[in-house]
């Protein structure tokens, strides 16, 4: 067993290095062009081959980092026009208050990698938490609790899942409509509409101050972003998520077993929205069924606005994590400088726009780059 | 792993046992007979050419081969043996690869990660297949390995494919083909979309996989692609098999001739 452990790790770690080797920047793809740039730029006329390879490469380059480049300059330009934004108590607020959408982000990433949508994740996270406080009032222990938290939001994501795939649905978009729907009705119903307060205290503890001023549910968004990142970067399963996000099609005739792993992620997202449960519960001492509305927008707003694209496929999960923070940081930021609330709806619509056109172009400008290989290649 | 016909890949038809053998293949669509009593066969080290104008029965023949349709009459016989093709797994594990003309790549993984797509090489065993952990510096190892055999030339193997130029795809669809064919590579015209000196390349990278053994049947429309390669061209013209000879310079009027049944 120890044997094997060892090994297990010593993979992941190989694996985790060879993914960093291994995701290019675009300057990559023009080989000779990314070892000097700039000595290219200055050299060349404009219009030359090698200053429209070059235009490409930086272009894509900063599509590619986009995201978390607007989010360093956002945090600093904030950090100068704000003097409260910087501060210890600050960074902890809007770490707390992005816990629930980056965790159920990871989620919804999954599914959106995989070209689907999961709209259910707010009702389904509203669902648990009223579940896990009829829980605790029937006496049960705080990890039957989060159990059945938990246990609820993976079994709505298979519901989901199951419909999808073996209910021959055209697009994920209209069962997991029909569940946001009934997941709602089910947690108003079973609350009478109203919130149920009262939560074991291991659970709220993940409301409050953990460690180094940060509350618990900072890090169980760290845990749960490990667990990620090593199922779907070392993992059979995450590349299978990949190949059937690339070309389901193709991912069939090369006998993955698309079928599963569809419904795998319905099941992952659902998960997620489970844990989200927990995270709110805690925070707010209590279940709800008004929990987590507007949820599955602001998750797949994060995994747009982070960078991934819609189309499936591409994306990982640094793409919800920053796309997550990025809407934290601009809601708590427009809070801060005294903006009119309903303009934050308004910034967030249009930071998706932006996002999505970033998607377009990045794809337009990669045909680009395969037709200049053509010519220099054949 | 190649036995003696990869050492003398150029004598087709005295090569022993053909390793892929289709008897009496019939199949209907409805009221339409797409095939009707064909029969082929193919040894290690030959390239077979099927010709036919367009609704020749070529494709339905391949795609009864490689388990996407079911033969309604006829065997298919692979080393001697009657083997029972229902899905495009079973023809993989009957040792049949085929490259459609679509390629089936992943746009969005690397060359070494469309290789071993739904194949991967993964530990510990125990676990089950989805939950094992890729060793993914092998499988990019041993695809490059693979390329430098081929002489299939990359600027970079570990871009995505979406980055990479018809020719070079065409290439890398032709090249995984052959990881895991172990004993015939189909090939659907897979010089249709490429410019003259991509098809240049990828015609040489087949002649290559024949080289090395496999037995490669080739659909194309391009006659001068079938004389330079074909050890043998089967002509197909509505769904039956109308001709089959050895092609050169000489015959190739003739070979027109068939296909179009003039």
């Amino acid at each position: 067993m120890f044997f094997i452990d060892k090994r297990k790790s010593k993979i992941q770690k190989r694996t985790f290095r060879s993914e960093c080797r291994s995701l290019p920047t675009a300057g990559d793809y023009l080989p000779g062009l990314a070892n000097k740039p700039e000595e290219n730029i200055i050299g060349s006329v404009a219009g030359s081959p090698e200053a429209r390879a070059n235009t490409l490469a930086i272009g894509l380059s900063i599509l590619n980092f986009g995201p978390a480049l607007i989010l360093v300059l956002l945090i600093a330009a904030l950090s100068i026009s704000s003097p409260y934004f910087l501060t210890a108590r600050n960074i902890s607020n809007i770490l707390a208050q992005t816990a629930v959408i980056s965790v159920v982000a990871m989620g919804q990433q999954l599914v959106i990698l995989t070209r689907g949508i999961d709209l259910s994740v707010g009702s389904n996270l509203a669902l648990a938490s009223v579940l896990g406080a009829l829980a605790f009032h029937a006496g049960a222990p705080a990890a039957l609790v989060i159990a059945v938290m938990i246990a609820s939001g993976a079994v709505v994501g298979a519901i989901n899942g199951a419909f999808y795939v073996f209910g021959r649905l055209p697009h994920p978009f209209i069962i997991t409509l029909a569940t946001l729907s009934i997941a709602k009705g089910v947690a108003l119903q079973l609350a009478d509409g109203r919130a149920i307060p009262g939560m074991p205290p291991a659970i709220s503890a993940l409301g409050t101050d953990a460690l180094g001023g940060l509350p618990g549910s900072v890090f169980l968004v760290l845990a749960v972003a490990t667990v990620f990142f090593v199922v779907t970067q070392t993992m059979v399963w995450g590349r299978w998520i990949y190949a059937v996000g690339g070309r389901p099609d193709a991912a069939l005739r090369m006998g993955i077993p698309v079928s599963w792993v569809l419904v795998s992620t319905y099941v992952v997202s659902g998960t997620c929205a489970g844990i989200g449960a927990v995270i709110l519960a805690g925070r707010t001492d209590a279940g709800s069924p008004l929990f987590g509305n507007l949820l599955e927008l602001d998750t797949i707003a994060a995994v747009i606005i982070g960078g991934a694209s819609f189309l499936g496929g591409r994306g990982h999960l640094g793409n919800a994590l920053i796309g997550a923070l990025m809407i934290g940081v601009i809601r708590n930021s427009l809070n801060l400088l005294n903006v009119n609330i309903f303009f934050q709806l308004i910034v967030i619509g249009v930071v998706i726009v932006i996002a999505v056109e970033g998607d377009v172009l990045r794809n337009y400008l990669e045909g680009r780059v395969r037709v200049m290989q053509a010519g220099k290649h054949s | 792993m190649n036995d003696k016909s990869a050492s003398a890949p150029a004598h087709a038809g005295d090569l022993g046992t053909p390793v892929l053998s289709v008897q009496g293949a019939t199949k209907r669509f409805g009221s339409v007979l797409a095939l009707s009593g064909i029969d082929i066969s193919v040894r290690r080290g030959e390239i077979l050419c099927l010709l036919g104008d367009n609704g020749a029965g070529k494709s339905t023949l391949i795609k009864c081969i490689s388990g996407v349709h079911r033969l309604d009459a006829g065997s298919i016989v692979i080393d001697g043996q009657i083997t029972a093709i229902r899905s495009p797994a079973e023809a993989r594990t009957a040792g049949i690869e085929t490259v459609y003309q679509d390629l089936a790549l992943f746009d969005n993984l690397t060359p070494a990660q469309n290789f071993f797509a739904g194949r991967e090489i993964a530990a510990p065993p125990w676990l089950p297949r989805g939950l094992r952990f890729l060793r993914q510096r092998r499988m990019d190892a041993e695809t490059k390995s693979l390329l430098a055999n081929l002489k299939v030339a990359l600027p970079r193997t570990d871009a995505v494919v979406a980055m990479m130029s018809g020719g070079q795809r065409q290439a890398i669809a032709v090249a995984r083909s052959t990881v895991f064919a172990r004993k015939v590579v189909i090939l659907d015209e897979p010089t249709a979309a490429l410019g003259l000196r991509e098809s240049r390349q990828v015609l040489d990278l087949v002649a290559r996989l024949r080289d090395h053994g496999n037995a490669v049947i080739l659909i194309t429309h391009n006659m001068e692609h079938v004389i330079e390669l074909a050890d043998r061209a089967i002509v197909l013209r509505q769904g039956r098999k109308v001709g089959e000879l050895v092609p050169t310079a000489d015959n190739k009027q003739q070979l027109v001739a068939m296909i179009v049944g003039a």
